[in-house]
């Protein structure tokens, strides 16, 4: 078994669409949450082939894509005054649009920005370069988490004096709370991130069931994984049933990574944090707590306060929430591309604008 | 950016492990696995195992999936 091949085969995707047609009466929203299964959702081209009463709405699973303008734009005035320090940072967040400029341009402008594929890049770039401040931009939701506090404890137990983290991370269940709260979107059921539930277990999403009455399917993201997530929301729904079932149950368990969560604990603390389009939700971020505050960059260097104004014409926040999609946006594919995006749902790979883009259907 | 890719442990070094990734030979760092032995498959994410792969559940999807489809 290699995991990948037999949950792509295409007579078995046949077969369970099939399926979701002959058991679909009802008319049903259905949004999934996370940012790699709206790719692999237009990937495979699963919307046009569902039947018309499911409507896929795509929600705010994007960090990148959810991290605020004004947060975009002061870690880009931040780096343009410290021309001395290193920044790093993961690769979608390079090219997305500030106000005025963006974090390649001031890397063209001759500011030390690199890449790292792993938070553990940066603890070879601290190595690498005792004389800097190393300063790493943290975004990413509950998978990428502990990744980032792992690396600091690892830089704790080394000593490593020249690094530091701002953390921008942002956690799934709150989001869901806030766009059930605001009724501004009909969803009937949640398809729910694999890898986010790997770590903080599905059990997590109770609230769903017992608060708004919302079924759930935790879903891997190959195309049969996809695609059984939501025959077994639909099923759920034409049944009125309303619980919390995985899919992916390979990888995903009621409780979680434990280890994972208890190193996330020990760095990090839940802090209210501002998302693009959505705005302030209380508790669905995490900072740096007391005991780490050294590798905190937010502690260690007064980072301006940013600018939250939206790039002009763009409608990402109203993408983010489900209430638009792409291609209802006047600037999707003519003024924004992902060559010359306008906004971050059009820059970062797993951007519901950008997924849209690359396997639209061309007459 | 939750991207996580299935990959197999071909040897452990400490907190490190080797890891197959559809043939490909990548390093990840094990710290946040409870244990894990060379042979079994874990997700990767940015470097990290970040969760087994279970192959009897995976075996019970399969299944699950082939009940599903009408014949």
């Amino acid at each position: 078994m290699k995991y990948i091949d037999e949950f792509r085969r295409k007579k078995e995707a046949q077969g369970i669409l099939k399926t979701i047609h002959k058991i679909s009466r009802k008319r049903v929203n259905i949004m999934e949450i996370c940012g790699t299964h709206t790719h692999s959702i237009s990937r495979y081209g699963i919307r046009e082939g569902l039947p018309e009463s499911i409507k896929l709405i795509s929600g705010p699973g994007c960090p990148v894509c959810v991290t605020s303008a004004a947060d975009i734009n002061r870690i880009i005035e931040f780096s343009k005054s410290r021309k001395d320090a290193i920044i790093a940072t993961f690769g979608d967040m390079m090219r997305v649009p500030g106000t005025n400029s963006s974090l390649q341009e001031e890397r063209a402008r001759g500011g030390d920005i690199r890449v790292v594929y792993s938070p553990l890049g940066t603890l070879d770039i601290a190595r690498a370069n005792p004389d800097k401040e190393v300063v790493f931009y943290a975004v990413g939701f509950e998978t990428t988490v502990p990744t980032v506090a792992s690396t600091i404890l690892t830089a704790k137990e080394e000593g490593l004096k020249n690094l530091s983290v701002l953390s921008l991370h942002k956690l799934t269940p709150p989001a869901m709370r806030a766009l059930l709260d605001s009724g501004e979107v009909e969803i009937n059921g949640f398809i729910c991130p694999g890898h986010v539930t790997a770590i903080i277990g599905a059990g997590a999403y109770e609230f769903l069931a017992t608060d708004y009455k919302s079924p759930c399917v935790v879903a891997g993201f190959e195309p049969i994984d996809a695609l059984m997530g939501l025959y077994m929301l639909v099923k759920q729904l034409e049944e009125d049933r309303c619980e919390i079932e995985i899919e992916y149950n390979r990888v995903v368990t009621w409780d979680g990574n434990k280890k994972a969560q208890t190193v996330i604990d020990e760095v990090f603390e839940p802090s209210d944090s501002l998302w693009r389009g959505i705005g302030n939700i209380p508790k669905s971020g995490l900072q740096i707590n007391e005991k780490y505050a050294f590798f905190d960059a937010e502690k260690r260097f007064s980072i301006p306060k940013g600018e939250d104004a939206e790039p002009k014409g763009c409608r990402c926040g109203l993408v983010l929430k489900g209430i638009m999609t792409p291609d209802q946006c006047p600037l999707f594919a003519t003024a924004c591309t992902p060559e010359s995006p306008v906004g971050p749902c059009m820059v970062s790979s797993e951007g519901t604008c950008a997924a849209f883009f690359k396997y639209r259907r061309v007459a | 950016m939750c991207l996580g890719i299935p990959g197999k442990i071909i040897e452990i070094n400490g907190s490190t492990a080797k890891v197959d990734i559809a043939g490909t030979r990548k390093e990840a760092s094990i710290k946040l696995m409870e244990d894990v032995k060379v042979g079994e498959f874990v997700i990767i994410h940015a470097g990290f195992a970040i969760e087994k792969v279970d192959e009897q559940k995976a075996r019970e999807t399969l299944e699950l999936i082939d009940e599903v489809i009408e014949r």
